[in-house]
């Protein structure tokens, strides 16, 4: 268009609104937004059938019987006791490894850390260790935890495993929360005569502690999700006896372990029936996981 | 280190700009340096990880090529994966390509489905939706990211391969079959493209938005010609990585797509990938010194390598976006 005058070119605008040419493009702009809400609606109708399918086959499969047992070669009376119990008690240590350590790292980092290559060594390194897939963390628990240091295919071996697996992202969700604690905090303590320790102890990091927290049961939640992994450094697919957290050597397994023992058998009651209610079991788990991790950010975390 | 006179007085990282050096000056008491010294130790695990998966990768990797029966070339150029034979006999092929192959069929497979739908959503969300579409929208797909693959892989089994094999009939599309995991690892990586990719969207200037309108642009003509591009290098990025846990992604695979390394470009045969074949490898009692157990850290370290030069050309693409506004 060459448009020489302003009253033109209004006059041209005023044209192309009227004209046929708008009805055109309005159509093809509906058409285009109509075709990125479907796209996006996908993967959420996705998730759905997912839900439906678990929901449809496992909870006539879910009951005490289920929950109690241990697993059995007749799908009938097979269970989840182990997986129960092993999960539980891979959570429980992989917490006690994992959120003292990423916690400290991230207050290092954060709060005391120089401006130096070492430091800058630390970041870069905690960003390339989240994209390491999570059977590659399972190859370094066989060779190191089982091999080298002699645990064996342990239950110590596993959660180590798992807690080096959520290092980076417990270190992420700890700096993010300790940095949305205002500079003025620092600055009164420090003017009151406490030392730049005393102060991360008593004001920083309990003032970022609900964010910790809730960083720290999110990746403890991807963590009891992991099969992977605990696979790979020896977890036992069909076990018959329960873990305790301070049974550190004993033998272990864990739930996503026997979801995953139950879907590779041959039979149909296996596959659908069992599979779908120990699913139906660890889903819920994550969602209250999930839950308490939101409640938690939204009730105590402080707004500055 | 050095150039600081004490341990316990140091400068604060982060934003430069609202943060001055916090030096007092005075020496920190013993305690306070031993647990300042604790914490950095916490950073050094970190480290320390990568430093043991590297070594563990290559040591173990190097010992399963030193075997008399296995060699370099082989493993590169072989199209046959058979480690489980015995090894003074034909039955016994280590090239690593059908297992490459199986990954690189899975992968591309997933990216069909997770590019256009990621790509569709970032944009949905980032320049359409209204607030309370987008209050579901987000915490679905975050919902979505959080199912443990375990879970994704029965639903591949269970649900996705009838389906197929409804569509495009029984004798076509086989019960183990890359396309059944493919779509649900495509379905899977969705939220991370999308999230990463809306990111991208929004930190596009407004300006340019405004601009854009200004000229007469109708919606559609910003989102695709000014949005978009200029979101360009952290879509990118988000691609990148979404490849890259395609390729590391284990569970679904090892569910779906069966256990038979093949050379096949058909979506409806099986293959096994390369993280498939070390759960099945892990579930033998192989120990160190035995070929199985070498041959599953060879391809670990096939594996990492080709997830880490695929992190970092994310990372480059992502400081590149950030730089750009």
């Amino acid at each position: 268009m060459a448009l020489s005058t302003p009253q033109r070119s209004a006059e041209a605008a005023a044209a192309v609104l009227a004209g046929s040419a708008s009805a055109g493009r309005t159509r093809g702009e509906r058409v285009f937004a109509v075709l990125l809400l479907g796209a996006t609606a996908v993967s959420v109708l996705v998730l759905g059938l997912l839900i439906a399918q678990v929901l449809l086959d496992g909870l006539a499969r879910l009951d005490l019987q289920f929950l109690t047992s241990y697993p059995s070669r007749r799908a009938a009376r097979t269970g989840i006791r182990a997986g129960i119990t092993g999960s539980l008690s891979l959570m429980v240590l992989t917490a006690a490894v994992a959120f003292p350590l990423g916690v400290a790292a991230a207050v290092y980092l954060e709060e005391f850390a120089p401006d130096n290559r070492f430091t800058r060594l630390l970041e870069a390194n905690v960003a390339n260790l989240a994209g390491v897939p999570s059977v590659v963390y399972g190859l370094l628990g066989s060779a190191v935890f089982v091999y080298l240091f002699q645990m064996g295919r342990s239950l110590v071996a596993g959660a180590l495993t798992l807690a080096l697996l959520i290092l980076p992202v417990i270190i992420v969700a700890s700096r993010e929360s300790l940095r949305a604690v205002p500079q003025a905090i620092r600055h009164a303590g420090l003017a009151l005569g406490a030392t730049p320790l005393q102060v991360a102890a008593r004001q920083t990091v309990p003032s970022a502690l609900p964010g910790i927290f809730t960083g720290t049961i999110l990746a403890l939640s991807r963590a009891v999700g992991e099969t992977a992994p605990i696979l790979v450094v020896g977890a036992v697919l069909s076990r018959r006896s329960d873990n305790v957290p301070w049974g550190l050597l004993d033998a272990f397994t864990g739930l996503p372990i026997q979801i995953y023992d139950f879907v590779s058998r041959p039979q149909a009651d296996f596959r659908e029936g069992a599979a779908s209610a120990a699913i139906l079991v660890l889903l819920t788990v994550l969602l209250l996981m999930n839950s308490v991790a939101i409640v938690l950010r939204n009730r105590y975390a402080r707004r500055w | 280190m050095s150039e600081h006179p004490v341990i316990g007085a140091p400068v604060l990282v982060g934003d430069p700009g609202d943060r001055p050096p916090m030096s007092l000056g005075g020496r920190p008491r013993r305690g306070e340096q031993l647990a300042m010294a604790l914490l950095a130790l916490a950073g050094a695990v970190t480290v320390l990880t990568t430093v043991g998966i590297v070594a563990v990768l290559f040591f173990d990797a190097a010992s399963f090529f030193r075997e008399p029966v296995v060699s370099l070339w082989a493993f590169v150029t072989g199209t046959e994966w058979r480690p489980f034979g015995n090894p003074e006999s034909d039955a016994f092929r280590i090239g690593v390509l059908p297992l490459l192959n199986g990954t690189l069929l899975v992968t591309g497979i997933a990216m069909l489905i997770a590019i256009p739908l990621g790509l569709a959503s970032a944009m949905y969300l980032s320049e359409y939706a209204p607030r309370r579409v987008r209050a579901v929208l987000k915490p679905a797909l975050e919902l979505l990211a959080g199912v443990p693959t375990v879970v994704l892989g029965w639903f591949a089994v269970d649900f996705m391969t009838p389906v197929l094999r409804g569509a495009f009939g029984d004798e076509r599309v086989a019960i183990f079959n890359a396309a059944s995991a493919g779509i649900v690892m495509g379905i899977m990586i969705v939220p991370t493209i999308a999230s990463l990719s809306e990111d991208a969207m929004s930190a596009v200037p407004s300006g340019l938005r405004e601009a854009a309108y200004g000229l007469g642009s109708t919606r559609r003509r910003v989102v695709l010609s000014v949005v978009f591009p200029a979101a360009l290098s952290g879509v990118v990025a988000a691609i990148i990585l979404g490849i890259g846990r395609a390729i590391g992604e284990t569970m679904i695979v090892a569910i779906a797509a069966g256990g038979m390394p093949q050379m096949t470009a058909n979506p409806f045969e099986q293959v096994q990938t390369m993280t498939a074949y070390i759960v099945q490898a892990v579930r033998g009692e192989a120990g160190p010194g035995s070929l199985t157990y070498e041959s599953i850290f060879a391809v670990g370290a096939l594996l990492f390598l080709m997830t880490f030069a695929l992190n970092l050309a994310a990372q480059r693409f992502v400081r590149r976006y950030r730089e750009a506004y």
